[in-house]
Parts: structure tokens; C-alpha cells; sequence
């Protein structure tokens, strides 16, 4: 195990900015011709994976970077943009319009990928932003038996071969900590990461000759059975907002009727 | 051995039970409650129990059925005897090792799978915060359950709510796992009452999985101000404030004047006004307290995700426009750099 073999699992989220709204069925959120991107978190994890290898934090060198997109024919835009940013080459499992993999569905996917592929470091975002889950990177680590490092801020590397250590500084509740752990590893990403970086127009056509593999659930052999059932989804009882004051008088008064001082 | 053939007993008397159409009859429903036992993950830091993951206890009275609480750690005996006198708790399982003091998933996840299988829990709780993330989603892909991240509610022993899309959808699932895994999030269950239960004691197994990761260290925000998660009032500030010397000078003396929690927008963080623990939103810290007031604070999807469901919330913002003011029940225009010393010095008399 000397050079890295990252995997970067990605997915296509609706984008950050677009508010989103329930369908009139109350079955789902409304996908159709709304603005979809890369989940935030994992343009974090392509980004620190790319730096990896530019930075040569590793002193064994990164041999390869494969972006993995489980998703409908679309999630390709996502590849391609991975790509762009620095990943060598994609891997996509597709699954029809409309139709979504557990999180424990994809760390099974990616554990069978990781054992294709013999990839020794994972990272992932901590959460896609549409299910807000937050499980796929430690179900796979679970899976795998590997260790892991949830909502990374800071990733540093120790050494090389046998004695190689990851030291990740984590995000938790009230502060920072760090953790120390042995390759293979699976790492999740955390806002303060780092900077993703804009694809440049050559970039984004030589992504364009970079290949995408797509491989099925069936191919790696695994079951994508879900365990839950969406019963329904409903919109939020909307707030009663707009109440304005005039002056901080005003404010201290109508607090003081609400009961809040 | 004894516990899988009960296990499985269970589960096909409930499989029995479970009604092929229409409402549930109200007498199977308590049929079934007799057969559910849960399993509340506690925390500790440092020998003491954390009393916000006493809501995984308040969540397992919702479901019905028998409460047992876990804890592990080194020397461990003290915050269970404290778990033991927790309303609603029937027993304890405590194991004494300092190897789970950091709540490593690596470690803690087999030991919590070994424990569940030796006592044949059905549903699994633990709170949504740094540790039920890091470790609850490890034990569910062991157990090949499908984990339901981050509950508000609980609907009956398989059905239970959860916001999706930061908030602004919110979603019922059916869980068909035989295992059920769950975090909760700490504002929609209050923690359990610290006294009157008088549960008994009992030793777990230890499988005593060896780790390849280890804790080094850690830099935990210091603050004598309430927790950010459970204060009854927060005062957030963000983009607005323009640097850490005026967040301080203006947000603290307010924070003190109210007794409340700070709390900060993206924003914020990101520019280093304030600390990354106190980013209140999607991606940071879910709170709900009585009162949340926020200065500079414009009021993006993602914000409004950690704190729409304040009991009041109160906002100054110049821009009378701000998205903010959609969800403020007492919205002021005004410059905060004037608005927010003068609140502070009101208040204050």
C-alpha cells in the first residue's frame, strides 16, 4: 500500500440555493426542471482529494482519483464536473429518474467498488443536503472494517507505507478534536475543509475524454432493497412572521408580551 | 442463544399482531408496546452523564415498552448509578473500560452491536449530536438496518418523522428493519426527568474490539455562557456584525444581559468573527429555544434550518427586505451597531 487510490463518491443533489417544494401528491419533493448541482459536502471531498495529490501530502503519492455517482442518467453531470475539477475517472451506478438508494444501499455499492477498484482512502461529504442523513461514509467504514474520521476539517499525513497515519482534526460538538488512524481510512468532510475551486474551460473539455464506467447494482452484486417507506411529505407549518417594531423600546415591549423576557 | 430464539419470537408474535389493513385496534397496539424494548444511549465526557441524551430515554417512553440505558467508559460506575435513578429507566447497562471514554466508533460501535445482540433490543436510540453521528450509522450497516437520521416525532414503533431538505420538507418513513436504529434530534425530545426511577444495574459484554484510530487530543470552546444546543435563549449574530472585535463588543454584552447562548450564521464562521461550534443552522447546531435573536443576520435557507422552530424569534437587520423578517415574530430595521448596545442597555436596567 504505498500510493493512494482515492475514492470520491459523489452525488446530484437540487441545488443549495433553490427552495424546495412539495409535490401536490405529498409523496415527494418536486425534482422536475429545478436546478440540480453537486452536493456541497462532496465538491469539499474532490476538492481535498485533488490537493492531496497537487500538495503531495502523501509522501507515497496519489495514483489515482475515482469520482462514484449512484444516481439517475443525469448524475453524469456531476461525474463530468468532478472530472474537471481533477478526478482521472468516473464510475456510475444508475438507477431511474425519480428512484433514490439508501445510504445503507450506497456504502454497499462503494464497499464493492472499493474492493474492485483496491481504493485505501474514501472521502465523502458528511451529508448529502437533501436527505440529511449523514450515514453513507460510516455505514461503508462499518462495512469495511476500516477506521474513520466524521466532519474533517483538517487533514494531514504522517509517514509513509506501514507506518502511515492520517491525522484528521474533526468537528464535534463544542469545539475541535483530532484523531490519529491507519490506512486504509474513511474520511468525511465538514464545511471549513477547504475552498472547492471553479472548473476552468480547458478543464471541463478534458474532462470531457476522461471515461465514465457504468456498472449496475446487479454487476457488483449487491442488494439495493430499501427499509423504508416514504409514507409521506408534507411542507412545514409555515411561521407567522412580519411582525415589525419602530424602535428597541418597541422590541423590549412586544418580548415582554410574547413572554420571552 | 436464548436471547435469538426470544428475539425471534417476538418478532413473528408481532408480525402476528400487525394488522393486514386499516387502523390499528388500540389492544394490539398495547399487545405489541409489551414486546418493544429499547435501547437509550447515553453520553458521558469526562465521568459525567451528559443530561441532554436524556432525551433518547424521552423518545423510548414515546415508543412504549421496556427501557434499558447504555453507558460506557472508564470508571464508569458513578454516572451509572446517576443513570439509574432516571425516570423511566428499568435497567442499566454500564461497561467499565477506559477504551470507550472518546466514544470511538471504531470500538464502540461492535461493543453496542455485542450488547444489542445479547439483550435483543428492537429499537435503538441515541441523540443526534457529534457522537450518535459518528458511531449510529457504524452499528446500523453492522446490523444491516437502515438507520433514520435526526427524528422530531414518533408515530408508532415503526413510523417516525423527520425533516428532510434542511427543514423544508418534512417527512413520515415506514421502517421495515427488524432492528430499528435511530437518532433523535435533541429539541423535539426534552430530556427524561433526572430522578425517580430506580433502575437496576447490569453488566454488559465487552468484546473489547481492537481500533486503528486513536484520539490525540482536542480544543473544546470554553465558555461559562449556557450550551448552544439546550439555552433557553440564543443570541446569533452574523455577516453584519463585520469582524470578531465587533461581534464580541456588540453580541457578548447582549448574551450577558439576556443570560443567553451565542450562536452565529455561516457567515460568520466562515470570517472567523466566531467559532465554528457555534454555527446555528442546517449543517451546524439545530436549536429551539424560547427566545432566538439574531442581528446581521439575512436569513438563508440553510440558517433558517437550525432555528425556525424558536418559540420566538426576534431579528435586527438594516435591510427591511431580509428574508429574516418572513419568520421574525419582532422584526426591527435598524443599524445593529446602534440597536443592539441600546437593547443590551435596556435590558439591563
Amino acid at each position: 500500500m504505498s500510493a493512494l487510490r482515492i475514492l470520491v463518491p459523489i452525488k446530484r443533489v437540487i441545488d443549495y440555493a433553490v427552495k424546495p417544494r412539495v409535490n401536490k401528491a405529498q409523496t415527494a419533493i418536486e425534482t422536475a426542471g429545478v436546478k440540480h448541482s453537486m452536493n456541497p459536502f462532496d465538491e469539499l471531498s474532490v476538492e481535498e482529494s485533488v490537493r492531496i495529490r497537487e500538495k503531495k501530502s502523501y509522501a507515497g503519492g496519489v495514483e489515482d482519483i475515482l469520482a462514484f455517482s449512484c444516481g439517475p442518467p443525469k448524475a453524469q453531470d456531476v461525474l463530468r464536473t468532478a472530472m474537471a475539477m481533477g478526478a482521472d475517472r468516473g464510475i456510475h451506478v444508475e438507477v431511474k429518474e425519480g428512484e433514490e438508494i439508501e445510504p445503507l444501499g450506497v456504502a454497499k455499492l462503494l464497499k464493492a467498488v472499493v474492493e474492485k477498484e483496491k481504493s485505501n482512502l474514501v472521502v465523502l461529504g458528511k451529508q448529502s443536503i437533501d436527505d440529511d442523513a449523514g450515514q453513507t461514509g460510516q455505514m461503508l467504514a462499518g462495512l469495511l472494517g476500516w477506521g474513520q474520521a466524521t466532519q474533517a476539517a483538517k487533514v494531514t499525513f504522517e509517514g509513509e507505507g506501514e507506518s502511515a497515519r492520517v491525522l484528521v482534526e474533526r468537528e464535534v460538538d463544542g469545539g475541535t478534536d483530532v484523531v490519529r488512524a491507519k490506512l486504509p481510512m474513511v474520511i468525511t468532510t465538514d464545511l471549513r475543509l477547504n475552498e472547492p475551486r471553479y472548473a476552468s474551460l480547458p478543464n471541463i473539455m478534458k474532462a470531457k475524454k476522461k471515461k465514465i464506467e457504468k456498472v449496475s447494482a446487479e454487476d457488483l452484486g449487491v442488494d439495493v432493497t430499501k427499509r423504508l417507506k416514504t409514507v409521506k411529505v408534507i411542507e412545514p407549518p409555515p411561521r407567522q412572521g412580519g411582525g415589525r417594531v419602530d424602535d428597541v423600546d418597541g422590541m423590549i415591549k412586544r418580548l415582554k408580551e410574547l413572554g420571552s423576557l | 442463544m436464548i436471547s435469538r430464539v426470544g428475539q425471534a419470537a417476538c418478532r413473528q408474535a408481532r408480525t402476528q399482531l400487525r394488522p393486514r389493513a386499516g387502523p390499528t385496534p388500540v389492544a394490539s397496539l398495547s399487545a405489541l408496546a409489551r414486546l418493544l424494548s429499547s435501547l437509550a444511549v447515553l453520553e458521558q465526557r469526562e465521568g459525567k452523564l451528559l443530561g441532554g441524551s436524556l432525551g433518547t430515554v424521552t423518545a423510548a417512553q414515546k415508543l412504549g415498552g421496556s427501557i434499558t440505558a447504555f453507558i460506557a467508559g472508564g470508571n464508569i460506575k458513578a454516572v451509572a448509578e446517576e443513570a439509574a435513578k432516571v425516570a423511566g429507566v428499568e435497567k442499566v447497562i454500564a461497561i467499565d473500560n477506559v477504551a470507550y471514554d472518546k466514544g470511538l466508533p471504531e470500538n464502540y460501535a461492535p461493543l453496542l452491536v455485542e450488547n444489542i445482540k445479547k439483550g435483543g433490543f428492537t429499537h435503538i436510540i441515541a441523540g443526534h449530536t457529534a457522537f450518535g453521528k459518528g458511531l449510529m450509522p457504524r452499528v446500523a450497516a453492522l446490523l444491516d438496518s437502515q438507520q433514520i437520521s435526526d427524528i422530531t416525532a414518533i408515530e408508532d414503533e415503526k413510523t417516525f418523522v423527520r425533516p428532510v431538505y434542511a427543514g423544508n420538507a418534512i417527512a413520515t418513513v415506514e421502517s421495515s428493519d427488524d432492528i430499528k436504529i435511530i437518532t433523535i434530534r435533541g429539541t423535539a425530545f426534552p430530556a427524561a426527568a433526572a430522578e425517580g426511577g430506580s433502575a437496576t444495574l447490569e453488566d454488559g459484554v465487552d468484546p473489547k474490539s481492537e481500533t486503528s484510530t486513536e484520539w490525540v487530543s482536542e480544543n473544546l470552546a470554553k465558555s461559562d455562557r449556557p450550551d448552544l444546543a439546550t439555552a433557553s435563549k440564543v443570541v446569533s449574530g452574523g455577516r453584519g456584525l463585520k469582524s470578531k472585535e465587533e461581534f464580541d463588543r456588540v453580541m457578548l454584552p447582549l448574551a450577558d444581559a439576556l443570560g443567553a447562548a451565542v450562536g452565529a450564521s455561516r457567515a460568520a464562521v466562515d470570517s472567523g468573527y466566531a467559532d465554528n461550534s457555534l454555527q446555528v443552522g442546517q449543517t451546524g447546531k439545530v436549536v429551539a429555544p424560547q427566545l432566538y435573536l439574531c442581528a446581521g443576520i439575512s436569513g438563508a435557507i440553510q440558517h433558517l434550518a437550525g432555528m425556525k422552530d424558536s418559540k420566538v424569534i426576534a431579528a435586527i437587520n438594516k435591510d427591511p427586505d431580509a428574508p429574516i423578517f418572513q419568520v421574525a415574530d419582532v422584526g426591527l430595521v435598524g443599524d445593529l451597531f446602534e440597536k443592539v448596545p441600546e437593547l443590551t442597555k435596556k435590558l439591563k436596567k
